[in-house]
C-alpha cells in the first residue's frame, strides 16, 4: 500500500500546486484588462482575419503608417514620406530609432520581407488583397508571376522603403494600417516557424510586447522599452481576455475584473443606460447591416418594383428604436456615413413617414402582380443569433402588415449559413459588411458582376462595372468620388439589397481608464490610453 | 484481478478505433469547412490553404494519413487556432478541466452521499423533505441558470469571489459548486433511495438483532451497501460532468478543454474535435474501467474474473 499511497499523494500535490499558474489580472493602476470578444485564431499577421486578432497586433507591431487614439493617420515606423505627381509611388524614409523589441534597428528590408511573405500563395493570407493596389501583388498570388522583384515593393537602402502601385490609390495610406502591412522579423519568424507567435520568441516593433499566452484564458502584454516613443506609453501591463458571452462579459465588468469591454448584451441595454449610462460608449461603426435578394431566381429575378417594395415597407425607425436600441442610424444607402471624401447617397423616400411608404410599398406590390388572395412567400435566411432573430420577426411582421406577404424564417449556424449563402440556396439573406478600410470602394466592390460568391445578390450592371472599375483608376479625388456616388444611385435604385442600419460600437468602461477616443473605425491602440488611481 | 483489467483495456483499443472512424468521417458531413469566412478568398489562395492541410486528397487518404499521424502520436495543428498544435491545446486545457471535474466530483459524491443518507435516516422528518426538496431544485434548474445567478450575488453586489478567470483557490469556488450542483442533488435522491432499502435488508434486521448499535451498523454495515448504486452512478455522473463543464467553462471563463468540444464543431476545426473526441473516449472507458474494478471492495457478491 505505501507505494499506491505515495502515487495518489503526488498527484494531488501536483493537482493543488497547479492552481497557482494562472491567476489574471488583478486591478491596479497602470494595469488595463480588456474584453476581447474571442481566443485569436492566430498572431501571425498574415493569417489573421478577425478584429480581436487585429487588436491585439496593433499592440504588438506598427506598420509604415500608425493610427492616433482618434484614428487619424500619425507616421508610424516611418517618419516621413513622399508621394510621386502621378500617385503611384511611395518613399518612406523608416525612423533612425526605430527598434525591435529584441533591440535590433527596424529597416526598410523588413518590410519587403513582410509584404513578400503575405502575398506569396504559399501563405495563402486570407487578406492579401489588402495590399492588391501594390503593382503586381494580385499577379503574385495568383502564381502569374514568381519572381519576388517583380514586386512594386523595394528598399532603396536601410532607411528607405520604394513602393510602386499599379495605379493611384486614394486610401493607400489607410490600407498600411491594416496588419497585412506590418514588418516582420526575418530571423525570429524564421528560427522558430510556426511557433514565432509565442511569447519568448515573438519579436514586434509596437508598443508592447507579448508576456504571456494561455489559450482561452488570457494574453498578457508589457511595454516594448525600445519602441520608439516608450516613454509615451504609460501603462504597465495590458490583458486581453477572451469574452465570448457578452452577458457574462457584463458581469465580469461589474465585478471590476474588466476595465473595457469589447461590447454588451442588447437584451440588458435598457438596464446599461439606466444604471451605468456614464460608463457607456455607443458611436457608429463602419459598418452596414442588411437583407439581400437573390436576384438570380424569381420572384426576384427582374422585379426592381417588388424589392422596392418590400424595402420601403420597413420601418427602419422602430427597427432600430424599439428592438436593437443600441443607437443604431437607419440606413437608406450603403456606404456609412462618415467615408471621408464621400457624400453620402440617399434616396428620396428617407424622410417620408412610415404610412407614406406603405403606400408606395403597396402599388408597387400590386404592381408586380401579387394581392391578398396572391401573396407573395418568401424565406429569410439569417445565422443563429437572437439579434437577427428579432429582426427577422420584426421585418416578416411588417411585410405582412403592409403587403400581406407570407414569410417563413430559417436560421442556421454560422459555417452552414455561409455555405448556404455561398451557393445562393436562399431568397433574401440577412447579411452584414464591415468596412475593411475607410473608403466606400470596399462597400461598392462587392457588387462589381464578376466579384463571384460575394455579390450575394449576384447584381449584374454594365453601368455600375464600369463607374466602379473606373474609379478605381482615376487619378482626381473628386471625379472619383463623383463616380463612385453616381454608382451608388444606381445601386440604390436597383434595390438588389435592402440597407436596415449602420452598425454602432458599444463598449463599457471603466471611468478610471483615460485616453480613449470615440472613432469610426473603434481603433484604440493601448499606447495612447492610461489608467488612473482607482 | 489484474487479468480482466488487462483483457478489458484490449478490448478498449477497438472501441476507440470505432469511435475514431466514426467521428472522423461523420465531422466532415456537416456543410462548410474549417477556412471558410464571409470574406472570401481569391480560387489560388483557397487552393493552397486545401494543400497546405491535405483538404484536396480523398477523403480516404485523409483519413489513413491521419490514423499514420495518431499511431505517432501527433494530433496535428489546430485548424483554427493556427497557433497551436492539437497535442499542445489538450495537454494545457486538460488538467485545468480535470481540477475543475474532480473537484466537483468529490464534492458531489461527498455532499450528495451525505444528504442522502441523513435524509434516509431520518425519513419523513422536516430534515428529509427540505433535503429532497433541493435536491430536486438542484435536479431541475439548470446549471447557465444558476452560475450567472451565484455570480450576481456573490462576484457583483457582494464582491466576495471572483466573477471568472482560473487560478487560485477563490476562483474555483464557484464554478466547482455550479458543476457539482445538479451532480449532488441527483446522487442524494439515489442514496436516499438506496439507503432506505438497504436499511430493510435482511443482514442489517441480523445485525440489530444482535445487539449492534445503530451508530456501528451505519458506518460498518449500511453505508457501503448503500453506496452501490452511487458506484455505478459515477459513470454517468462523470459524464454529466464533463458535458456540464462546456457551460461551466464558457460561463467562468476557464481554460479548460471543455470549450474546445462544441467551439471546435462549430469551427469545423476538425484536428481539434477528433483530439477532443479520442481524448474523452479515454477518458470514460478508463473511469469506467475504475469503477468495474471498485465494485467488488464495496460488494462481495460481485467478482471480476
Amino acid at each position: 500500500m505505501p507505494a499506491t499511497r505515495r502515487f495518489v499523494l503526488s498527484l494531488a500535490l501536483a493537482l493543488a500546486t497547479s492552481w497557482l499558474m494562472l491567476a489574471p489580472g488583478a486591478s491596479a493602476d497602470g494595469v488595463l484588462r480588456l474584453g476581447n470578444a474571442t481566443e485569436p485564431e492566430s498572431l501571425d499577421i498574415h493569417l489573421s482575419s478577425g478584429v480581436a486578432e487585429a487588436n491585439i497586433q496593433r499592440d504588438l507591431f506598427e506598420g509604415l503608417v500608425a493610427e492616433a487614439a482618434d484614428a487619424s493617420l500619425i507616421p508610424g515606423a516611418a517618419e516621413s514620406w513622399e508621394i510621386s505627381d502621378d500617385g503611384t509611388v511611395y518613399t518612406f524614409h523608416m525612423r533612425e530609432n526605430g527598434r525591435w523589441s529584441n533591440g535590433d534597428p527596424v529597416t526598410a528590408h523588413d518590410f519587403v520581407y513582410a509584404f513578400r511573405r503575405g502575398l506569396d500563395p504559399a501563405t495563402a493570407a486570407a487578406y492579401a488583397f489588402i495590399l492588391y493596389p501594390i503593382k503586381n501583388a494580385e499577379a503574385l498570388v495568383a502564381g502569374d508571376i514568381t519572381d519576388l522583384d517583380q514586386l512594386g515593393i523595394r528598399a532603396l537602402d536601410d532607411r528607405t522603403l520604394e513602393i510602386t502601385l499599379k495605379a493611384p490609390t486614394a486610401y493607400f495610406l489607410d490600407m498600411l494600417t491594416h496588419h497585412m502591412a506590418f514588418p516582420l522579423h526575418k530571423a525570429s519568424v524564421e528560427e522558430w516557424g510556426s511557433a514565432w507567435t509565442r511569447p519568448g520568441n515573438l519579436v514586434g516593433n509596437g508598443a508592447f510586447m507579448m508576456d504571456e499566452w494561455v489559450p482561452q484564458s488570457h494574453i498578457k502584454l508589457v511595454p516594448n522599452p525600445y519602441f520608439h516613443a516608450a516613454e509615451e506609453v504609460s501603462l504597465d501591463e495590458v490583458w486581453y481576455y477572451p469574452t465570448e458571452d457578452e452577458g457574462q462579459e457584463l458581469q465580469r465588468y461589474r465585478a471590476d475584473e474588466l476595465d473595457v469591454t469589447y461590447d454588451i448584451p442588447a437584451d440588458q441595454i435598457n438596464w446599461i443606460v439606466e444604471n451605468l449610462n456614464d460608463e457607456y460608449r455607443n458611436f457608429p461603426y463602419l459598418g452596414v447591416y442588411y437583407y439581400a435578394f437573390n436576384t438570380t431566381e424569381p420572384p426576384f429575378r427582374d422585379n426592381v418594383g417588388l424589392r422596392q417594395a418590400l424595402s420601403l415597407a420597413i420601418d427602419r425607425k422602430v427597427l432600430t428604436q424599439r428592438i436593437t436600441r443600441a443607437g443604431e442610424i437607419p440606413a437608406f444607402s450603403f456606404v456609412p456615413p462618415g467615408v471621408p471624401g464621400y457624400q453620402q447617397q440617399v434616396l428620396e423616400f428617407a424622410d417620408w413617414d412610415q404610412a407614406a411608404l406603405n403606400q408606395a410599398a403597396q402599388a408597387l406590390y400590386a404592381e408586380a402582380g401579387f394581392s391578398e388572395d396572391n401573396p407573395l412567400q418568401i424565406e429569410i435566411l439569417y445565422n443563429t443569433s437572437d439579434n437577427h432573430k428579432k429582426i427577422a420577426i420584426a421585418i416578416a411582421a411588417m411585410w405582412k402588415q403592409a403587403l400581406g406577404v407570407e414569410t417563413t424564417l430559417r436560421n442556421e449556424e454560422w459555417k452552414a449559413y455561409l455555405a448556404s449563402r455561398d451557393e445562393k440556396a436562399f431568397q433574401v439573406v440577412r447579411a452584414g459588411w464591415i468596412g475593411d478600410y475607410n473608403d466606400a470602394n470596399t462597400f461598392l466592390e462587392l457588387y462589381v458582376s464578376d466579384a463571384g460568391v460575394m455579390n450575394d445578390p449576384g447584381y449584374a450592371s454594365t453601368a455600375y462595372d464600369d463607374l466602379v472599375k473606373g474609379a478605381a483608376v482615376e487619378t482626381d479625388p473628386a471625379t472619383r468620388g463623383q463616380m463612385l456616388q453616381d454608382a451608388e444611385r444606381i445601386f440604390l435604385t436597383d434595390a438588389p439589397v435592402i440597407p436596415i442600419y449602420f452598425y454602432t460600437t458599444q463598449h463599457m468602461i471603466k471611468p478610471w481608464v483615460e485616453g480613449w477616443v470615440n472613432n469610426i473605425k473603434d481603433v484604440h491602440p493601448s499606447r495612447f490610453l492610461s489608467v488612473g488611481d482607482h | 484481478m489484474f487479468g480482466y483489467a488487462v483483457r478489458r483495456l484490449a478490448g478498449a483499443v477497438p472501441t476507440i478505433f470505432v469511435v475514431i472512424t466514426i467521428s472522423f468521417f461523420m465531422i466532415r458531413l456537416a456543410p462548410g469547412g474549417p477556412f471558410d469566412q464571409e470574406r472570401k478568398v481569391p480560387p489560388e489562395v483557397e487552393a493552397n490553404l486545401a494543400a497546405a492541410y491535405h483538404l484536396d486528397e480523398p477523403l480516404i487518404e485523409q483519413y489513413g494519413r491521419y490514423l499514420a499521424n495518431i499511431l505517432q502520436g501527433d494530433f496535428g495543428p489546430s485548424f483554427r487556432y493556427r497557433d497551436f498544435q492539437v497535442s499542445e491545446l489538450l495537454r494545457d486545457g486538460f488538467p485545468v478541466s480535470m481540477q475543475l471535474g474532480l473537484a466537483a466530483m468529490i464534492l458531489a459524491v461527498t455532499l450528495g452521499f451525505l444528504a442522502g443518507s441523513l435524509a434516509a435516516l431520518k425519513r419523513n422528518t422536516p430534515g428529509d423533505v427540505a433535503v429532497m426538496g433541493l435536491a430536486m431544485t438542484g435536479i431541475a434548474v439548470p446549471n447557465f441558470v444558476v452560475a450567472p445567478l451565484m455570480t450576481l450575488i456573490l462576484g457583483v453586489w457582494l464582491s466576495l469571489l471572483p466573477v471568472g478567470g482560473w487560478g487560485g483557490l477563490n476562483h474555483a469556488v464557484l464554478p466547482v459548486i455550479a458543476l457539482a450542483l445538479p451532480q449532488i442533488a441527483a446522487i442524494a435522491r439515489l442514496t436516499r433511495g438506496s439507503m432506505l432499502e438497504v436499511l430493510r435488508a435482511d443482514f442489517i434486521r441480523t445485525a440489530r438483532a444482535k445487539g449492534l448499535s445503530e451508530g456501528a451498523m451505519v458506518t460498518g454495515h449500511a453505508l457501503k451497501a448503500a453506496a452501490l448504486p452511487v458506484l455505478s452512478y459515477l459513470g454517468p455522473a462523470t459524464a454529466g460532468i464533463i458535458t456540464g463543464s462546456v457551460v461551466i467553462e464558457q460561463i467562468f471563463g476557464i481554460p479548460g478543454i471543455g470549450r474546445y468540444f462544441v467551439q471546435g464543431a462549430l469551427n469545423r476545426d476538425y484536428t481539434l474535435v477528433m483530439g477532443v473526441v479520442i481524448f474523452y473516449a479515454g477518458l470514460i472507458i478508463t473511469l469506467n474501467l475504475i469503477v468495474d474494478l471498485l465494485y467488488p471492495l464495496f460488494d462481495p457478491r460481485v467478482r471480476n474474473d
